[in-house]
C-alpha cells in the first residue's frame, strides 16, 4: 500500500509538472525525453546520477533519523557545510600521510564538525527548550557566515585578514587550498566520469542507520522517544540525552555528506561553487518513508532530476529551476496520500498520514 | 498567562523606551561626541532598525494569527517570500503606470498572495491532513522554487514607496523623523500590533481565536465552527506576512532578489514566540532583532572591529539563538499548537 501511495504521488507530481511546463509555454515531452537522457542517456549523464546521489542519500538519512525520534532537522545545509569546511582543514595539510590514515582522518573530521552543528541544536532544545526549527535555521545563516570567512580572500577595503583555508595563490578567489592527493577519495570511475567511492560510503551509512534503528537499544529508545515520549519517560528513557544524541548523528551524517562532496568531487571548497544542499533532505526523507532503502531509492530519483535539469532546459527551453517546484510538489503529495489517493477517484482512505511524519511531535 | 503577557508587554515598553531616551541623549546631550553612543543610538542606527523590524513585525503578526488559532506556522518565509515576488511582478509589469496606482497594485498582488499561501497551509493542515511542519516547508519550497522558475532576471521595479509625513507629529524632536516620516506600509505595520493586539483580547473574534487555540473541543462544544475560523486566521496571517515581504520589495530594497528574504521568517516566526505569540511582545521582539541587525550594520560601516564581517554579520542570528534559548519556563504556546482537531475523534 504504501508503495503504491507513493508511486500514486510521484505520478500526480509529474501530472502537475506536466501542465506547469505547457503554462510556460513548453513542450513537456520534450522536457521530460531531456530530462531522461541527461541523466541516463549517457554514460556521462549516469556517472552525474550517481555522484549526485550520496548527498542525498545523506541528508535524506539525516532528516530522517532525527524524525524517528521526533525533531524537524532544516539544519541539514549547515551541518553539510560544516562537513566540508572540517574535512578540507585536515585535508589540505600533513603532507606525506599515508592515504589510508588521512582519508580517514579527514572524513571523521567532517563527521566530527557536522556532529558538533548537530549537537547545539539538541542540546538547546534539551537544556531550555529552544525548538529546533528556529535554531537550526539560524544555526545555517552562522554556518554558510563561518565557513565563507574560513576561505575569504580578505579586502582591499578593510584590513581583515584573509580566511585561515584561503590559497594564497588563488588571487582574490575566495577558496580553499587544493586537497592534498592522500586526502581525496579515489575514483571509480576517473574523469570524465568521475564517480567515486564516496556513494559506497553513502550505501554504508544505510545500511548503518538501518541497523542502528532496527538492531541497536539506541535505535529502539529513539523510535519511542520519538513515538510515544511519555511511554518513554515512564520507561525510565533518557529521553533528553536520546534528543542530544539523535542530533548529534543527524547532524554527523549531513557533515559526511559534506565531507564526501569535497573531498570526491570538489577538492577544495569555495562559497562559489554552490553542489550546497537545501531542504531536500526532508523531501527524501518522506519519499523514502524513513526507511534507507527507501531514501536511497528516492535519493536516486532525486540526482536524476538534477543530473538531468540542464540538458532539460536546452533541449525544451524549460528553465531548469522547474525541478526544484516538481520536487516540492513530490513533497506535498508524499506528505498527503490522500491527495494522491484523490486523483485515481479516492482508493482508500485509511492512514492519511505517513508514518514518518505521524511520529513528529512539535 | 496575564503575567506572561505583562513581562513581554514590559520588554516590549523597555527597549522601546531605552532607544528612544538614547536618541533624545544624542540629540541634546553632550554626548553625541562619544562615537559609540552614537553609534548605538544614532538616527542612523534607529532608523535602520525600524526599517528592519518592520517585515518582522508583520511576519510575526502573520505568524500570531496563524498560531493563536493553534496552527503551527513555519512557513511565514514562504508566505514572505511569495508576497515579495508577486508585489514585484506586478509592479514590474505596471512600470509605465503612474508611480500610486502601480505601487497600490504591488500592494494588493502581495496581500492577495500572501493570503493564497495561508490559506493553502490552511487546506494542507485542515482539509489534507498533512503534518503542519511539513506543511510549512512545503510553503517555503514552493515559494522558493515558483519565484526561482519565473524570476525575469532582466526586470527592474521603477520606484518605491517615498516617506508620507505625517502633518504636525513629524515636526517632532527626534521621534517625528524616526515614527512619523514613514513610508505607508510601516505605519501599517505598527497599526496592525495595535489593532490585532486589541481585537485579540477585547474582541469576540479574538476570544473565540484564543479558545480554538487553546482548547478547541471546548469551543466547538460552545458553538464556534472551529476549522472555519482556523482557515480564515490563517488566510489573514498569510496576507500579513505577504504584506512582510511585500514591505522589502515595495518600500525597503525596491527589487526582488532570490531567496531575499533570507531567513527573515524564521527571524519572525523567533519573534513570535519571544513575543510569547502576544502581538506586543512580537513587536518588542521584533524590535531587538531589527536593533541587533542595525548594529551589525553600524561596526560594519565603521570598521571599527578587529573582527572579519562575517563574524559580525552572524550577530542578528545569534541573538535570534540566544533569544528563543533564554526562556526557559517564561513563555507558554496556545494549549493546542499543531494539534489537528477532528470532530469525531475521542480525546
Amino acid at each position: 500500500m504504501a508503495a503504491l501511495q507513493t508511486a500514486l504521488a510521484l505520478l500526480g507530481a509529474v501530472l502537475l509538472g506536466v501542465v506547469l511546463m505547457a503554462v510556460l509555454g513548453h513542450n513537456p515531452w520534450e522536457a521530460f525525453t531531456g530530462l531522461i537522457a541527461g541523466s541516463a542517456g549517457t554514460a556521462r549523464g549516469l556517472a552525474a546520477t550517481v555522484r549526485k546521489t550520496s548527498p542525498f542519500v545523506l541528508t535524506g538519512l539525516s532528516v530522517a533519523l532525527a524524525m524517528k525520534a521526533g525533531l524537524f532537522n532544516i539544519g541539514t545545509a549547515g551541518q553539510f557545510l560544516m562537513g566540508s569546511v572540517g574535512a578540507v582543514w585536515v585535508g589540505i595539510q600533513f603532507e606525506g600521510l599515508p592515504v589510508w590514515f588521512h582519508l580517514p582522518l579527514a572524513v571523521a573530521m567532517g563527521i566530527g564538525f557536522g556532529c558538533a552543528w548537530g549537537a547545539i541544536p539538541g542540546w538547546l532544545k534539551v537544556s531550555t527548550g529552544a525548538h529546533e526549527v528556529i535554531t537550526t535555521i539560524m544555526l545555517n545563516h552562522v554556518a554558510t557566515l563561518f565557513t565563507g570567512w574560513t576561505v575569504f580572500a580578505g579586502s582591499t577595503l578593510s584590513t581583515t585578514r584573509p580566511g585561515p583555508l584561503w590559497d594564497s595563490t588563488a588571487g582574490p578567489v575566495s577558496a580553499s587550498t587544493d586537497v592534498l592527493a592522500s586526502a581525496r577519495i579515489p575514483w571509480i570511475f576517473g574523469p570524465p566520469l568521475r564517480i567515486h567511492w564516496g556513494i559506497a560510503l553513502a550505501l554504508l551509512a544505510a545500511l548503518l542507520v538501518w541497523w542502528l534503528m532496527e538492531r541497536t537499544r539506541f535505535g529502539f529508545e529513539l523510535k519511542t522517544v520519538g513515538a510515544k515520549p511519555l511511554a518513554a519517560r515512564y520507561a525510565g528513557m533518557r529521553s533528553g540525552w536520546t534528543t542530544v544524541l539523535t542530533m548529534t548523528w543527524a547532524g554527523g551524517l549531513a557533515g559526511l555528506a559534506g565531507a564526501i562532496e569535497t573531498l570526491g568531487v570538489n577538492h577544495k571548497f569555495a562559497p562559489e561553487f554552490g553542489g550546497g544542499v537545501g531542504f531536500e533532505g526532508i523531501t527524501i526523507a518522506l519519499l523514502g518513508q524513513g526507511h534507507p532503502l527507501g531514501i536511497v531509492l528516492a535519493s536516486l530519483l532525486f540526482a536524476a532530476l538534477d543530473a538531468g535539469a540542464p540538458k532539460m532546459q536546452f533541449d525544451s527551453g524549460v528553465p531548469s529551476d522547474i525541478i526544484q517546484v516538481i520536487q516540492t510538489l513530490i513533497l506535498i503529495f508524499v506528505a498527503v496520500p490522500a491527495l494522491a489517493t484523490w486523483l485515481l477517484d479516492r482508493m482508500s482512505r485509511t492512514q492519511h498520514v505517513s508514518a514518518v511524519a505521524a511520529s513528529l511531535r512539535i | 498567562m496575564a503575567s506572561f503577557t505583562q513581562s513581554t508587554a514590559r520588554f516590549t515598553a523597555g527597549l522601546s523606551l531605552l532607544l528612544l531616551t538614547g536618541a533624545f541623549l544624542v540629540e541634546y546631550a553632550p554626548f553625541a561626541d562619544i562615537q559609540a553612543i552614537r553609534m548605538l543610538f544614532g538616527a542612523r542606527v534607529l532608523n535602520f532598525a525600524l526599517c528592519a523590524a518592520i517585515p518582522l513585525i508583520l511576519g510575526a503578526l502573520g505568524g500570531i494569527l496563524c498560531e493563536r488559532s493553534g496552527i503551527v506556522n513555519i512557513g511565514i518565509e514562504g508566505m514572505m517570500l511569495a508576497g515579495a515576488f508577486a508585489a514585484f511582478v506586478a509592479k514590474t509589469a505596471t512600470n509605465h503606470w503612474a508611480l500610486g496606482p502601480s505601487l497600490l497594485l504591488g500592494t494588493c498582488a502581495t496581500l492577495l498572495t500572501g493570503a493564497a499561501m495561508g490559506l493553502l497551509h490552511a487546506l494542507f493542515c485542515l482539509r489534507f491532513g498533512m503534518h503542519q511542519l511539513i506543511s510549512g516547508t512545503a510553503l517555503i519550497l514552493l515559494s522558493m522554487g515558483i519565484s526561482a522558475t519565473f524570476f525575469d532576471r532582466d526586470a527592474v521595479a521603477v520606484g518605491k514607496f517615498a516617506p508620507w509625513p505625517v502633518p504636525l507629529l513629524s515636526e517632532w524632536p527626534v521621534i517625528g523623523p524616526l515614527l512619523f516620516n514613514k513610508p505607508p506600509i510601516t505605519y501599517v505595520a505598527l497599526l496592525a500590533v495595535a489593532v490585532v493586539g486589541f481585537a485579540l483580547a477585547h474582541t469576540r473574534w479574538g476570544l473565540r481565536t484564543r479558545a480554538i487555540g487553546e482548547h478547541p473541543r471546548a469551543a466547538d462544544t460552545a458553538g464556534v465552527a472551529v476549522l472555519r475560523l482556523r482557515y480564515l486566521n490563517t488566510t489573514l496571517g498569510g496576507a500579513l506576512a505577504g504584506l512582510g515581504g511585500g514591505y522589502l520589495v515595495l518600500e525597503a530594497v525596491g527589487q526582488f532578489q532570490e531567496g531575499m528574504t533570507a531567513g527573515r521568517g524564521f527571524i519572525a516566526l523567533a519573534a513570535v514566540i519571544f513575543g510569547n505569540w502576544h502581538p506586543v511582545g512580537a513587536l518588542g521582539a521584533s524590535l531587538l532583532f531589527g536593533y541587533a541587525q542595525a548594529i551589525q550594520n553600524e561596526l560594519l560601516l565603521a570598521q571599527a572591529t578587529i573582527l572579519p564581517r562575517h563574524f559580525i554579520s552572524m550577530i542578528p542570528y545569534l541573538v535570534t539563538v540566544i533569544a528563543v534559548s533564554g526562556l526557559v519556563g517564561r513563555v507558554r504556546a496556545p494549549g493546542s499548537l499543531g494539534q489537528s482537531y477532528l470532530r469525531e475523534t475521542e480525546v
